[in-house]
C-alpha cells in the first residue's frame, strides 16, 4: 500500500508546531498502525531525519500507553486501541491525518507525545482504597452479586488511554473519572471512603482544566474498552450525595 | 443547566396547553380566557419572575459552559469526524440554545413585553388574539416562528434525556421510558407551537 501522511511535528512543548507530509510506500495491510509509523521512522533514521515521537508500550491493547488521533477520530476508524488497528482498515493512496490528543490538560510534549499526567493525579486524589484489604479473598466471601461485581470489572477495564478526552468535543474527562469512581463505588471495599473519593477526584478533575460534560455519548462511542456513560450517571449520584450529606471532620487533637 | 431545563420544559407544557386553545376557533374566547387568568392570576405572576429567573440561569449557565468548554481545548484539531460517534444535534446545544435566545427575544417583543408594558401603564392588557392574528399574517414572520419551533425541538431532541443522565437518573429499567417520552415530547411540543402560527396564517384559524 502506498499512504500520504499528515503528522503534526512539534519540536517541544514550548515551540510551535506543524503538519508535515510524508510519503509512505512500504505499507503492507497486515501492519499494525505502529509498526506502519515504525518503518517510516526507520526511513527517517536513515536519512538522518528526526524520527516521529510517539507513545506506545505493550502494543497488545491493554496498556493504555498509545494515543493517536487519526483522520478526526481517537484510535482511528475503529473502536479498538492504536496498537491493535491494522492498516488493511485503510484504502490504499488515502491521505490520513495524524494528530496528538488535543486538550487544555493533556499538553504536547513532543510530536504525538502529551501528557497524561492529570489522570494519575485525579487517580492519586482518591482513586484508591486507604486501608490493605489482604490477598485475593476466598470466592464468595465478600457478599456481593455477581451482577454487580461484574459492573465493577467492567468499570475496572478503562485503561486510561485519554481517547474519552480526545473524543469529546469539550475535552471532559468525565468517563475516565467515572470508571474510576464507579470501580470502587460498586464494591464493598470502596464504601467507606465513597464520598471523599468521588470529592476529591471530581475537585482534582476540574483543577486540570478538563471541560464539562454535555453527555454527546462521543467518549462511549470511542472508547476501546466500551465504559459506558452508566458509570457518569452514577459519579454523578455519588457527587450529589456527598455534596448533600458528606461532612467535614475537624480533628480537635488529643486522642491519648 | 439540568434543573432549569426541566423547570422551562414545565413551563413549555402549559404554554402549550394553552396557547392550543386557538385550535377550538371559538374565536380566542377560551385562550383569551385562560390568557387572563395567566396575564393577572398574583400567583401566577409570582411564578412568573421564577420564570424569568429561570430562562436567565439556564442561558448564563449555558455561556459559561460553552466558555469552559472551549478554554478545554485552546488548539483545535485539524481533522476532525465526530459523526460517527455522536449526533450533531448534542454537540450543538450552544449554538440551538442561541437560535432559540434570538427567538425568545423576538418573541417577547410580539406579546410578553407589549402587554406586560400596557399592564403597567395603564392596569389594562392587550388583546392578544387579535395580535397573533395580525402578527401571523406576515409569512416572514411565521417562517421565523417555525424556524424557532424547529430549534426548539433539536434543543429538546437531546436536552430531555440529557438533563436525566446529569441528575444520575440511568437505570436499565427506565431509559428507555425516558427516551421515548423526551422524544416524543420533542416531536409534539415543537410541532403543536410550529401549528399556530401556521394556523393563522392559512386562515384555519381566525
Ligand atoms: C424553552 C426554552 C428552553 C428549554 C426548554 C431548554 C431545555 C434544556 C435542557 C433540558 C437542557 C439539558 C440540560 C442538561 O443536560 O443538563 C438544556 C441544555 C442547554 N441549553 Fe437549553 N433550553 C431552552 C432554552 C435555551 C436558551 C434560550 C439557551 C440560550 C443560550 C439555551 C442553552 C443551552 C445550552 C448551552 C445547554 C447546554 C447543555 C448541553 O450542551 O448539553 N437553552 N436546555
Ligand atoms: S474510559 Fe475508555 S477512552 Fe477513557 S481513558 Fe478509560 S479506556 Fe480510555
Ligand atoms: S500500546 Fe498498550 S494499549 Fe496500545
Amino acid at each position: 500500500m502506498k499512504l500520504t501522511l499528515k503528522i503534526w511535528r512539534q519540536k517541544s512543548n514550548s515551540s510551535k508546531g506543524e503538519f508535515k507530509t510524508y510519503i509512505h510506500d512500504h505499507v503492507s495491510p497486515d501492519m499494525s498502525f505502529l509498526e506502519m509509523l515504525d518503518v517510516l521512522n526507520e526511513g527517517l533514521v536513515k536519512k538522518g531525519e528526526e524520527p516521529v515521537h510517539f507513545d506506545h508500550d505493550c502494543r497488545e491493547g491493554i496498556c493504555g500507553m498509545c494515543s493517536l488521533y487519526i483522520n478526526g477520530r481517537p484510535h482511528g476508524p475503529l473502536q479498538t486501541t492504536t496498537c491493535q488497528l491494522h492498516m488493511r482498515s485503510f484504502k490504499d493512496g488515502e491521505t490520513i491525518t495524524i494528530e496528538p490528543w488535543r486538550a487544555a490538560a493533556f499538553p504536547v510534549v513532543k510530536d504525538l507525545v502529551v501528557d497524561r499526567s492529570a489522570f494519575d493525579r485525579i487517580q492519586q486524589a482518591g482513586g484508591y482504597v486507604s486501608v490493605n484489604t489482604g490477598g485475593v479473598p476466598d470466592g464468595n466471601a465478600i457478599p456481593i452479586a455477581k451482577k454487580i461485581a461484574d459492573e465493577a470489572m467492567d468499570a475496572a477495564a478503562c485503561i486510561g488511554c485519554g481517547a474519552c478526552v480526545a473524543a469529546c468535543k469539550n475535552a471532559s474527562a468525565m468517563l475516565f473519572v467515572s470508571a474510576k469512581v464507579s470501580q470502587y463505588a460498586l464494591l464493598p471495599q470502596g464504601q467507606p471512603e465513597s464520598k471523599e473519593r468521588v470529592d476529591k477526584m471530581v475537585a482534582q478533575m476540574d483543577d486540570e482544566g478538563f471541560g464539562a460534560c454535555t453527555n454527546t455519548k462521543a467518549c462511549e462511542a470511542e472508547c476501546p474498552k466500551s465504559i459506558k456513560i452508566t458509570n457518569i450517571a452514577r459519579m454523578n449520584r455519588e457527587y450529589y450525595s456527598s455534596m448533600f450529606t458528606n461532612y467535614e471532620v475537624t480533628v480537635s487533637g488529643g486522642g491519648d | 443547566m439540568a434543573l432549569t431545563g426541566l423547570f422551562l420544559i414545565t413551563f413549555l407544557i402549559i404554554h402549550c396547553t394553552i396557547n392550543a386553545m386557538i385550535f377550538l376557533n371559538d374565536g380566542g374566547v377560551t385562550f383569551s380566557h385562560w390568557g387572563h387568568f395567566m396575564g393577572t392570576n398574583p400567583v401566577i405572576r409570582t411564578l412568573e419572575i421564577g420564570l424569568v429567573a429561570g430562562f436567565l440561569i439556564h442561558i448564563f449557565q449555558g455561556l459559561l459552559l460553552i466558555k469552559k468548554n472551549r478554554d478545554s481545548r485552546p488548539v483545535r484539531y485539524q481533522v476532525v469526524a465526530p459523526a460517527p460517534n455522536s449526533t450533531w444535534y448534542s454537540r450543538s446545544m450552544g449554538l440551538l440554545g442561541t437560535l432559540l435566545l434570538l427567538f425568545l427575544i423576538m418573541h417577547t417583543a410580539h406579546f410578553w413585553i407589549p402587554n406586560r408594558a400596557n399592564q403597567f401603564a395603564t392596569g389594562e392588557e392587550l388583546n392578544l388574539y387579535q395580535m397573533m392574528l395580525s402578527i401571523f399574517a406576515d409569512p416572514l414572520i411565521v417562517a421565523l416562528y417555525v424556524l424557532g419551533c424547529i430549534s426548539l425541538a433539536w434543543h429538546l431532541l437531546h436536552g430531555f434525556w440529557s438533563a436525566f443522565q446529569t441528575l444520575g437518573l440511568n437505570h436499565q429499567r427506565y431509559n428507555a421510558i425516558i427516551h421515548f417520552v423526551g422524544t416524543t415530547f420533542a416531536i409534539v411540543v415543537p410541532l403543536i407551537f410550529a401549528l399556530m402560527p401556521i394556523a393563522i396564517y392559512l386562515n384555519w384559524v381566525n
